[in-house]
């Protein structure tokens, strides 16, 4: 069991994420993340998720996926370079006496501290997802009262072929051999 | 500038254009502004009414599976609809074309729970290859292009298109679109990877004992013929799914007839023993594999699908191609070899030699039974020259271990999801797509009482189908399962049976009634040779099981085979 990171670009039409949603569960797929929005293109969404599962779920997943009239590329990153981040924003106590520790760690993880009352702090945290693990780990210590994550969204670095991409769900079935 | 139309005409207009020339559905509130439109613009399209909407989703699935053309239905929103289902997801695991029309409440009305409302989009998700609502009639003409491209091309399947009641009866200027804009569906690209079908061709001339396996898949791409020569070629074995039957003949000294749960017993072993699997157009289900990792432990596997999402989901693939069945045995035939295979093909005939000595009709009986019947019937209809549509059940089992179908499209059972009630209404959707062909139904007891009320149809319809019941008094396949599994505890399935011939005769349908064997022969033939349609009423003997049966959670290795005749212990 492996987890992987996929994105799928899809038709922006009414009803789209209600087929992918009713895909992962009746087909029984373990997706952990799924974050969702606008592509660079008009029209066509963009959606990165991380599954976990054997070579065998892999293949299903972007097969099945790639089956969806309105999807129209699923691609596999798991074993190219890319960027990821994940965005946090995370409410904890901080009264005075823990309030400049809290500080410090969000200096040091590069975070910010966008709202403030006098019995919590709201932090922003942007990172990838072990970075914003770590933080949410450390943070616990202090008392989290609310936390929001958008899951992770990933980027291929450089400039790989985009065409590479459009063929990889038709050849996926490979990867699970 | 085009005339205005209304949404209703424009249902008709662009069925014209799709070449329609009938449709079966259901009128309701939700969609009387089209058949309204229907009648009053009289268009050359034949509505067949039916008696229910499942009715109406297997006739559009037989008319489909008999002519290889998208076939239509028509149901009015909420029960219309819902009533739908069935026939939807019984195409959709057997990869037949339909394209479903279904009534809406007003755009204004929904998601406000009105009258008749049921969100359809919904509920018929994961049971369509894929779905339309409809709340702008400008989204009309383009929705029912793409929805015949979509239901007939690349691997077929149900779409339906859920419209409100107010887009039927707002106007537009219409023009049919002629060109599709999907992104995201490329059914034409379906060539076969060149080293992957080199491969398999080395593959199948290295093998010792090669087997194909064709599916369903073959039918659909009307690829039988380049099946044949690549079997005859390098004299390969050919096995069929359940829905494969009719892609070889089974007259064929090379076919092995089909495998799986009940399929014949030489060819489960052959399908275990194989050492090179060629398998064609068929998805591999569990009853065809048995439990997945016990299926074919010696072979090599080439898996040819339009789908990739076939390769590997249940079995474990040495050489997968993603292609048209047709092209890739064209791209195949050139590169295998000629061959003989004589040690294997002589293993298979001596597994065939004492399966046959096992069979129910080597021994001497004079109970009535249904394989005696259904080789029969293969004898009346000039050696399988006939459309049979079974039900599901014991006798669907034997209709096809008995009946030896030579050609494609000449079986149409409900193999996927197993729908008990499809027999009587897909045979009245294949009669009316092939008026000239003699059409047989075979169903059980029980599943023909599921969906008998379409009898009026084949009335109102004067259509000649010539209906066989095969009244073992029981639910039967499900008392076999209590018969072996649950030590004969025969938990509901004794059924209680109306006089079959006198409700054949309350639609004017004359019929009879056989109980003894040397009855059988002469009855089919006074069936056939009655005009319009027929009822034959079978009383069989009530215990007969079918055999082989690989049990739940098994191997096809140990199937369960017919207990000898008694005087032969
Ligand atoms: C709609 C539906 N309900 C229930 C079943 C479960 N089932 C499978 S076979 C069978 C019995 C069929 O009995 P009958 O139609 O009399 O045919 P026989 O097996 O006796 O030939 C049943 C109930 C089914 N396949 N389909």
């Amino acid at each position: 069991m492996k987890k992987h990171t996929m994105i799928a670009w899809m038709e922006d039409k009414p009803g789209v994420l209600n087929r992918v949603a009713s895909l992962f569960r009746r087909r029984n797929f373990n997706i952990e993340s799924l974050a969702v929005g606008h592509s660079e293109k008009a029209g066509i969404s963009r959606m990165t998720f991380v599954a976990e599962g054997n070579a065998r779920d892999m293949s299903q997943i972007q097969t099945q996926l790639y089956k969806l009239i309105n999807v129209t590329a699923v691609q596999d990153v798991t074993a190219v370079p890319t960027v990821d981040r994940e965005l946090a924003l995370i409410k904890v106590k901080a009264s005075n006496g823990s309030r400049a520790e809290v500080m410090q760690l969000v200096d040091i993880y590069r975070a910010s501290i966008i709202d403030v009352d006098m019995e919590t702090v709201i932090i922003q945290a942007v990172g990838s997802e072990s970075r914003v693990d770590s933080l949410v780990e450390l943070l616990s210590h202090f008392g989290i009262v609310e936390m929001v994550r958008t899951g992770k969204v990933a980027m291929v670095r450089g400039s790989h072929d985009r065409a590479a991409k459009q063929k990889t769900a038709v050849a996926a079935y490979k990867n699970g051999q | 500038m085009s005339e205005k139309k209304t949404g209703g005409q424009i249902i008709w207009e662009s069925l014209m254009r799709e070449g329609v020339k009938v449709v079966f559905g259901i009128p309701g509130g939700a969609n009387m502004p089209a058949y309204d439109d229907l009648m009053k613009h009289e268009y050359p399209i034949h509505h067949v009414l039916a008696t229910h909407e499942q009715g109406a989703s297997h006739m559009a699935d037989g008319y489909a599976r008999a002519t290889g053309k998208v076939g239509v239905c028509i149901a009015t929103s909420g029960p219309g609809a819902t009533n739908l289902m069935t026939g939807l997801a019984t195409a959709n695991m057997d990869s037949v074309p339909i394209v479903a029309f279904t009534g809406q409440v007003p755009t204004s009305l929904l998601g406000r729970d009105g009258f008749q409302e049921a969100d359809i989009q919904g509920v018929s998700l994961a049971i369509t290859k894929h779905n339309y609502l409809i709340t702008d009639i400008h989204d009309l003409p383009g929705a029912i292009k793409e929805a015949f491209f979509i239901a007939g091309t690349g691997r077929p399947g149900p779409v339906l298109i859920d419209i409100c009641k107010d887009v039927l009866q707002d106007s537009m200027e219409f023009e049919y679109p002629e060109t599709v804009d999907l992104p995201g569906y490329h059914p034409n690209q379906n060539a076969p990877d060149p080293a992957s079908v080199a491969r398999a061709a080395r593959l199948l001339n290295e093998a010792e004992r090669p087997l194909i396996v064709a599916g369903n898949g073959v039918i659909i791409a009307e690829a039988e013929k380049e099946l044949r020569q690549l079997a005859e070629k390098a004299n390969i074995p050919v096995a069929t799914s359940l829905l494969g039957i009719g892609s070889f003949p089974a007259t064929h000294p090379l076919s092995i007839s089909w495998g799986g749960m009940h399929g014949e017993a030489y060819c489960n072993y052959a399908l275990q023993e194989c050492d090179v699997m060629f398998a064609i157009g068929a998805r591999l289900d569990d009853r065809l594999t048995g439990v997945f990792d016990t299926f074919a432990p010696k072979a090599k596997i080439i898996h040819v699908d339009l789908d990739p999402s076939e390769m590997g989901k249940n079995i474990t693939i040495n050489t997968p191609i993603v292609g048209d069945a047709r092209l890739t045995l064209q791209n195949l035939l050139p590169q295998v070899d000629s061959n003989e295979h004589p040690t294997w093909l002589a293993q298979i005939d001596e597994w065939k030699q004492e399966t046959g000595d096992r069979d129910i009709l080597a021994q001497e009986t004079d109970d009535l039974i249904a394989p005696y019947i259904m080789q029969q019937l293969w004898h009346a209809t000039d050696q399988g020259n006939a459309t049979v549509v079974s039900d599901v059940g014991q006798h669907q089992m034997w209709e096809a271990q008995y009946y030896r179908h030579t050609k494609p499209r000449s079986l149409l059972t409900s193999g996927g999801l197993g729908t008990m009630g499809y027999g009587l209404p897909a045979a009245i959707g294949a009669q009316m797509g092939e008026p000239e062909e003699p059409v047989w139904v075979v169903a059980g007891d029980g599943g023909f009482q599921m969906t008998m009320a379409e009898l009026s149809t084949v009335a109102q319809e004067k259509l000649p189908i010539k209906i066989m019941i095969i009244n073992n008094g029981f639910l039967g396949m499900v008392r076999q399962w209590q018969d072996v599994f649950y030590n004969q505890r025969y938990a509901a399935t004794p059924l209680f049976n109306p006089d079959f011939v006198k409700l054949a005769a309350a639609y004017g349908i004359p019929g009879r009634v056989v109980t003894r064997k040397e009855d059988v022969y002469e009855a089919i033939k006074e069936a056939q040779a009655t005009d319009g349609a027929y009822l034959l009423e079978f009383q069989v003997e009530e215990f007969t099981n079918v055999y082989p049966m690989v049990g739940p959670g098994r191997s096809n290795a140990d199937m369960i085979r017919r207990p000898f005749a008694e005087s032969e212990e």
